[in-house]
């Protein structure tokens, strides 16, 4: 079972909401429904599920409903229709204190400009979740010390919110919501206020601690790259409509529709595309079968300048170059053995293009892309560089 | 004069329909106003006369020194509050500022009473602040002697209708400034306290409140101004206290009493703001 589960959600904001509804249900989009009724679709009939443990990000720019979808999640904003299941409890239905009590056992949220209180310390922030729940003074203060402790903000304890900088603000927005020991996540922008380099390290803070609390997140951005980088799956909003659900990498590599399309064109593919997804496959020779003559057949046809080596069980055995096959053929040698070289560089599969820059650079030959000493491809110069153009094709 | 078809339209008998009303009210509820009347009289008598035990000289040192603590141990206030004093007490006026002081304290806190609730519902429901904007408008605007009317009427003369007539003056301040105040709390953080699980009274005590609580104090401060400014109102119905004086100086073409009466209550008034503003702050 999925761990949330939305079905045709919809939100009108506005009169004549039964009128809009109708029309929602007719395909027609936010534009026409504006013009037709005065209404505003904030979300258009959107539907998802998120698996226990994912990352999923749901993505857009300002007005494409991705603040108005989270908010729903946790009935912040009232949804006009559809249903949203939360370990198949449908949380659409729940009176108040049902919902009351879901939100402060399974939900938390992390807000874009971090929803500290201003009149509370860092401490009694942390806590908030743990009060209003009504747990004794010291339960909620051991608890809440140990989620500061965890993001390294014990010593701040007892500053206020704004004594402290906004990267630090929202390690304590996280820290207090994961102190209720919530199972979902709701992080809205979480990282968009803070600037470029303290977006990154809160990235990689969130991926980490990600591997050992294994919560299940659901992320709002307008950043692609921001993304791509966290996302395991990215649902892209425009108007109110999801128009793409994969991975980032269906999403870079096969865009729904031009409006996906545009939004990809300004991603750095460097940091996306990995040594697997532009690797061909390799003209290899066998050591043990395949001599000198058949090695420099092949690459006379094929215009190469340098072969791979591999064994019966595609071991990658080193390579050998034009050079030494010619001189091998003119003494008449047998085998390859006496001229192969070992000195091929070679990557991890999952290397992204931006870190094989560095290794290509300085290499005169291919790079042989190996997994377990075994030989899955190589990758030359050039396709390094027409992978990161934006109209390339890419290699699945 | 041409006749004109508005002089068709016979009068509508707005006066004597509130009159009526008025008498009808007075009539049915007279049990009610009069155990407010008495419980009210001996109440502010009663704070008064302990007011008045309490020597000057004391008394001043006590004003004083709150003043050097709240004004973050500055001297300024303190030295205006001991030398106004102590001119008010030197005019023979030390009785007349102490009821004053009750008229005052007691109209706030009722003011404060009512009105901090009433300013939570009206911004809590569209519905109440439709209702009761237009209410607040009419109260402040309508000229304060015309309340002095029913005020009598309920409650004859003395301390208690002066009470009541500053009440109805100075109430709006707290009502609209704990409305406003309650609105401006930023929506991230009610949605945070939402998000979290929080029922509407930990929303509201937790949060809306304790972040509201500086506006509030303004709308506070100013509902004090406002009772201090009906002593003078009050006093043409029997309020006793420094407004008394001033009505008197008038009916006598005193410009000497009046003066000085008047001054009296100018010290008063930049005490107490001065005060209620540190205090609060």
């Amino acid at each position: 079972m999925s761990k949330i589960t939305v079905e045709n959600l919809v939100k009108v904001f506005g009169k004549k909401k039964n009128q809009a509804l109708q029309m929602v249900k007719e395909d027609k989009t936010k534009a026409e429904i504006l013009k037709a009724t005065g209404a505003t679709v904030g979300v258009n009939d959107v539907s998802f599920s998120v698996e226990q443990g994912e990352i999923f990000v749901i993505m857009g720019l300002s007005g494409s409903g991705k603040s108005t979808l989270v908010r729903m999640l946790n009935r912040l904003i009232e949804p006009t229709e559809g249903s949203i299941f939360i370990d198949g409890e449908n949380i659409s239905k729940m009176d108040k204190k049902d919902l009351r009590k879901v939100r402060r056992e399974k939900l938390s949220m992390v807000f874009q400009n971090f929803g500290l209180f201003p009149h509370r310390t860092i401490l009694e922030n942390t806590e908030y979740g743990l009060e209003i729940q009504g747990y004794s003074k010291e339960d909620r203060q051991q608890k809440a010390e140990i989620a500061l402790e965890n993001a390294g903000l014990i010593a701040f304890k007892d500053q206020y919110p704004n004594q402290l900088s906004g990267g630090m603000q929202q390690r304590v927005g996280l820290a207090r919501a994961l102190a209720n020991d919530p199972e979902i996540l709701l992080m809205d922008e979480a990282f968009s206020a803070l600037d470029p380099l303290i977006r990154r390290d809160m990235q990689d803070e969130l991926l980490n601690m990600q591997e050992t609390m294994n919560k299940t997140l659901v992320f709002i951005t307008h950043d692609l790259n921001e993304a791509l980088r966290i996302g395991d799956r990215i649902a892209i909003m425009k108007d109110g409509e999801l128009v793409q659900l994969g991975t980032g990498e269906e999403i870079l590599t096969n865009p729904a529709n031009e409006y996906v399309e545009k939004f990809v064109e300004d991603v750095d593919r460097a940091k996306v595309i990995r040594a697997e997804n532009i690797m061909t496959r390799p003209t290899y020779i066998e050591i043990d079968h395949d001599g000198p003559h058949v090695a420099l057949q092949l690459m006379k046809k094929e215009g190469l300048s340098s072969m791979v080596v591999l064994d019966d069980d595609r071991n990658l055995q080193g390579y050998v170059t034009d050079k030494d096959i010619v001189k091998a053929v003119q003494r008449k040698e047998k085998s390859v053995k006496d001229i192969l070289r070992k000195d091929l560089p070679t990557v991890d599969p999952d290397t992204l293009v931006s870190e094989l820059f560095d290794v290509i650079q300085d290499s005169s030959t291919p790079v042989g892309v190996v997994r377990d000493g075994k030989l899955l491809g190589i990758i030359v110069r050039s396709l390094v560089i027409s992978a990161l153009a934006k109209d390339s094709e890419v290699h699945e | 004069m041409e006749e004109s078809i508005l002089d068709f339209i016979p009068e509508i008998p707005v006066s004597d329909a509130v009159e009526s009303f008025m008498d009808w009210l007075t009539g049915t509820f007279a049990f009610l106003f009069d155990s407010i009347q008495s419980f009210g009289k001996f109440v502010m008598e009663g704070m008064t006369d302990l007011l008045i035990l309490i020597p000057p000289v004391l008394f001043i040192l006590i004003i004083a020194a709150a003043a050097f603590f709240a004004s973050g141990k500055k001297f300024g206030l303190a030295a205006f509050a001991i030398v106004g004093l102590w001119f008010v007490q030197n005019q023979g006026l030390w009785e007349d500022l102490m009821n004053t002081i009750t008229l005052v304290i007691i109209s706030s806190l009722i003011s404060i009473v009512i009105g901090v609730p009433v300013g939570i519902w009206m911004a809590k429901s569209k519905w109440a602040n439709t209702i009761i904007t237009p209410i607040l408008d009419l109260m402040q605007t309508m000229p304060a002697f015309v309340y002095l009317i029913p005020a009598v009427a309920f409650f004859g003369i003395g301390m208690v209708p002066g009470v009541f007539a500053s009440v109805i003056f100075a109430l709006p301040p707290t009502v609209r400034f704990t409305n406003l105040g309650i609105r401006q709390v930023p929506e991230e953080l009610v949605e945070a306290s939402e998000s979290f699980g929080s029922t509407g009274s930990q929303k509201l005590f937790k949060v809306e409140l304790p972040l509201a609580k500086s506006t509030i104090m303004a709308g506070i401060n100013q509902t004090v101004m406002l009772a201090l400014s009906m002593v003078v109102i009050a006093s043409m119905i029997g309020a006793p206290g420094l407004g008394s004086e001033v009505l008197s100086a008038l009916q006598r073409a005193q410009v000497g009493t009046g003066f000085v009466s008047g001054l009296s209550l100018v010290i008063l008034a930049i005490v107490m703001d001065r005060l209620t503003q540190k205090l609060t702050k």
